[in-house]
């Protein structure tokens, strides 16, 4: 494997499962030129013209999509740890006995575990896409086949709009469908809000099959996934365990440490004069992106300020904001919760947008870069204010990047994160994997005080004067340091073997995961 | 037969966050094993092996299989830790383990028992404190609990208590001890003024020896019910302070839980002069009187005033008890109203988020700052004429209230309602 240094200093690989690849080359230097990438035609006469579109089961809908060897198979983690099919799925794979299948699923998580067997085997020969818990601690060990490659939403979007993934067969999950194959994911009893990230499978893959648990007669609408991208359906006993597919309620964090840094992040946001008439702001659900949202609340009540809109997953905590007429509008790409859930069905502004308006690196303008204020976290940020969102200091890989590269490019980007976390250091000297280049990353808020980037002078001296508790990060490390006893010794990696790539949101290779030593 | 002695301390299991076990068997040969599983260990397992060994050499401990399960404890906890499971080789806690004539036998009786191993003091610990400091808020800290010490300071409480007493396990006291008195030397409680609650004297005489040399700004006494205790505390820290020349003040804050401190609150408040506080705890004391707490306090009326009245005849201050509903911060917040009302200048916490509730309950209303503004412009357009008398209006005001003015601005500056230049606005 040729290794050699990208634009951001990293070691990377020139090629990986075969595919040729672009170094790192800096922010917004690099851009695919020529034509997106386009599916087989096809012809209507070739479909059922009362258009059922059921087949017995997924064997047979793998049969006929003509399933073979070193096929690339996409799925989507709508039904997050909930999901029962995608492992049933790989279960059929084996028994048809083929090999070296290149998974390129949206996200995984821990319910994935299962596929351990599967990567051991052969069946699977490498993962693009999130490598969460058991499956990261395979893949950081050295055990995959192939090199495992991790993408944002918007990255995944643009490999597949760029050719660079070319899918053979989309399975995708399904709450409501009916047998022409438009599908939702609002409503059915394993709902799990919005199905946006397959949308761009569904219309680039060779063939995309549909999966239901709730089949009902044509037509299901309103719907997410059009049915004339779809070849088969296929009805199931059940798609996953609903208590584990979408949360009753996301609650916000109990840590006094993490409210402190809500309430700081709230504070900044308001002090930095983000908070104003007509301001947007982006949203996740991690304990502390929720909290911060209840403060901001409060401040805006108090000022009389209304935002325009919020884009985000949406949680019950987003939910009441635009109820109290603290927001015109929320921008939903993904749901979290049933308030979301509910919300969006009762709320004309609580709109379903495509993930794609914000995590797409080939729109024409982009969501995500006019967003006022982005709130995020990270599991390392360095000095230069570098994130890491995909490995922990001792290496291992152990979560995917999501939205997360997309939503840099927000007018203010703010990292909410723990100095530390029990002993492990997130202020570092230089992040373990780098996944996010601190010229995107404006603000890190820890429980010991802010530091912003030394390039926003514009922030810096909307700040001054403020109580708030401005620090160097150098600063911040520092204090670390001397709570932890001394600054955290590198993982020990073998330099030779790359187990992963991170991928920029552009297609270039950002930095690399290598195997734990 | 091969003999063997075998200690345990610490904590283990999955839940277990920012501590680690130590088991220690020592062997009449075989050398030194370590056999160390750290959830950091990638990033920490050199040092933390090295602490070990550092700390094996000190006690001078020859043959031993030493395991620890580490999940994130800071030096402070693990040598806390270790030196525990060391003491207690020297007091094993199974009848057992005591057979076989240990303490003569060659492989311990050369092992220092008594040594202390003290990590350096951090330097930011050295501050020290007043006896009329802003005792406003003072948050609980369960004193075998490190993952609460290291952020406690952030919240800003005016003081952190490291608890020695009713949150620890009796079969803990000693591990809680170690702790305390390593977290004193280590740990950064940032500006928060640092308090220790030592068990009920005479049991909690015991736990002096790790808090006066380790700079303790304030021990808190429960269950205080007499001056002799008192007295007999200030003996013996005296005599601790000497031994170790400690130069920075160690104050008092008796705290009064039955009927009988309650009646005896005066002689209480002053038995020292370095009494600094007398509060009160309730829970205690309405069990001693038969009744239930309610968020009212009709029950106890009677003792906060008689505490609040003997904590201002002996001139020191006076605090309440801890609010222990955690979720409920507007009742917090008209409890600390009331207490205010009452005489109260501090109450306690048992969670961070209380801290702020706390603090802007007790600071001066708008109306209170006007009135406190115009004192102290009376006062000093005075003092610059050479004037012996304070006069506002018609009023003429004595030195108490002038005294008082001034606290009430240096609170509302503190809690950020007036600018600390607010003369010249």
């Amino acid at each position: 494997m040729k290794l050699i240094k990208n634009a951001a200093g990293r070691i990377v690989p020139t090629e990986v499962n075969g595919q040729s690849q672009i170094p790192f080359q800096g922010i917004n230097k690099y851009k695919p030129s020529g034509n997106k990438a386009k599916p087989p035609i096809r012809s209507c006469v070739d479909y059922p013209k009362d258009g059922n579109k059921l087949v017995k089961d997924l064997k047979t809908a793998l049969k006929k999509a003509g399933l073979k060897d070193g096929m690339t198979i996409s799925t989507h983690h709508h039904l997050r740890n909930g999901d029962a099919v995608t492992n049933v799925l790989f279960d059929t794979i084996k028994e048809m006995g083929i090999k070296n299948i290149r998974w390129f699923p949206s996200a995984s998580f821990p319910v994935h575990s299962h596929l351990i067997k599967y990567l051991e085997d052969g069946t699977i020969h490498h993962i693009e896409g999130s490598m969460n818990g058991p499956l990261g601690k395979f893949t950081s060990e050295g055990k995959m086949k192939g090199v495992g490659v991790l993408r944002s939403h918007g990255g995944r979007y643009q490999a597949i709009q760029d050719g660079d993934v070319h899918i053979d067969i989309a399975v995708i999950l399904a709450p409501t469908a009916d047998p022409f194959g438009n599908a939702t994911g609002d409503r059915g009893k394993s709902a799990c809000g919005l199905i946006g990230f397959a949308l761009g499978d569904s219309e680039y893959a060779d063939r995309v099959i549909i999966v239901t648990d709730n089949l009902v007669p044509f037509p299901c609408v309103p719907w997410q996934i059009q049915g004339n991208n779809v070849d088969f359906v296929v009805e199931v006993e059940s798609l996953g365990d609903p208590k584990k597919i979408v949360s009753g309620t996301t609650e916000v964090t109990k840590s006094p440490d993490r409210l402190l840094i809500a309430e700081y992040v709230a504070d900044f946001i308001e002090e930095a004069g983000i908070m104003k008439d007509g301001f947007s702001l982006q949203a996740g659900a991690g304990g502390t992106n929720l909290a911060f949202l209840l403060f901001l609340k409060e401040k805006m009540k108090a000022k009389g300020v209304k935002a325009r809109f919020m884009r985000g997953g949406s949680t019950k905590y987003l939910v009441e904001l635009l109820e109290e007429g603290l927001t015109d509008y929320i921008l939903d790409g993904q749901t979290f919760d049933l308030e979301g859930v509910r919300s969006m069905s009762e709320n004309a502004n609580h709109v379903n947008t495509s993930p794609f308006t914000s995590y797409n690196f080939h729109g024409k303008g982009n969501f995500a870069s006019m967003v006022d204020v982005a709130v995020l976290g990270a599991t390392e940020v360095d000095v230069n204010f570098n994130a890491n969102v995909v490995t922990h200091s001792d290496g291992y890989l152990l979560h995917g990047i999501g939205g997360w590269q997309n939503c840099l490019y927000s007018k203010c980007t703010i990292l909410a994160i723990p100095s530390f976390r029990d002993r492990i250091p997130v202020i570092v000297d230089e992040v373990t994997t780098l996944c996010g280049p601190g010229e995107l990353i404006d603000v890190i808020i820890t429980e010991r005080g802010i530091s912003i980037n030394p390039k926003r002078k514009d922030l810096l001296k909307a700040v001054k004067g403020s109580s708030l508790p401005i620090k160097d990060i150098e600063q911040i490390k520092k204090e670390v340091d001397e709570i932890c006893g001394g600054a955290p010794a590198k993982p020990k990696v073998n330099k030779e073997k790359v187990v992963a790539i991170i991928k920029w949101v552009d297609g270039t290779v950002l930095d690399s995961v290598f195997e734990i030593a | 037969m091969k003999k063997i002695l075998k200690s345990f301390a610490g904590k283990r299991g999955e839940s277990v966050r920012s501590d680690c076990y130590f088991e220690i068997e020592l062997k009449d040969s075989g050398d030194i094993k370590i056999n160390l599983k750290s959830k950091v260990e990638s990033m920490y397992g050199e040092s933390i092996k090295e602490l070990i060994l550092e700390m094996i050499n000190f006690f001078e401990i020859k043959n031993a299989k030493i395991l620890c399960e580490d999940n994130g404890a800071l030096p402070f906890v693990l040598a806390a830790r270790f030196e525990l499971a060391v003491k207690r080789l020297a007091h094993p806690l199974t009848p057992s383990l005591r057979e076989g004539g240990f303490k003569s036998s060659p492989f311990i009786k050369n092992i220092k028992f008594n040594k202390e191993y003290l990590l350096p003091f951090n330097e930011k610990n050295l501050h020290s404190t007043q006896k009329d400091k802003l005792r406003r808020s003072r948050l609980y800290l369960p004193g075998n609990e490190p993952k609460f010490f290291v952020n406690a300071g952030l919240h800003s409480p005016d003081g952190i208590i490291l608890d020695l007493e009713d949150s620890v396990a009796p079969s803990e006291k000693d591990a809680a001890q170690l702790l305390v008195r390593n977290a004193l030397r280590s740990v950064d409680f940032y500006s928060a003024e640092r308090m220790v609650r030592i068990n009920q004297l005479p049991k909690g005489v015991d736990d002096l020896k790790f808090i006066v040399p380790h700079n303790v700004n304030v021990i808190l006494v429960p269950k205080c019910e007499s001056a002799e205790q008192i007295h007999q505390l200030e003996k013996e820290v005296e005599k601790l302070r000497k031994q170790h020349k400690v130069e920075n003040p160690i104050y008092f804050m008796p705290i009064i839980e039955s009927a009988l401190g309650v009646i005896k609150a005066f002689e209480i408040a002053s038995a020292s002069k370095y009494n600094c506080a007398l509060a009160i705890g309730l829970e205690d004391y309405t069990a001693d009187i038969g009744t239930q707490r309610t968020n009212e306090g009709r029950e106890s009326i009677f003792a906060r005033q008689m505490l609040v009245n003997a904590a201002k005849a002996a001139s020191i201050q006076a605090i309440d008890t801890v609010f222990s509903d955690v979720a409920d911060m507007e009742a917090l917040r008209e409890s600390v109203i009331e207490a205010k009302s009452l005489g109260f200048e501090g109450k306690g916490c048992i969670h961070p988020r209380q801290i702020k509730v706390v603090h802007e309950a007790f600071a001066p209303t708008e109306q209170e700052i006007e009135k406190a503004k115009k004192i102290v412009l009376a006062f000093e357009e005075a003092e610059k004429k050479g004037l012996g008398v304070v006069s506002l209006g018609s009023k003429m005001i004595d030195p108490p209230v002038v005294k008082r003015a001034v606290k009430t601005i240096d609170l509302a500056i503190l809690n950020n309602l007036i600018d600390k230049n607010w003369r010249k606005g």
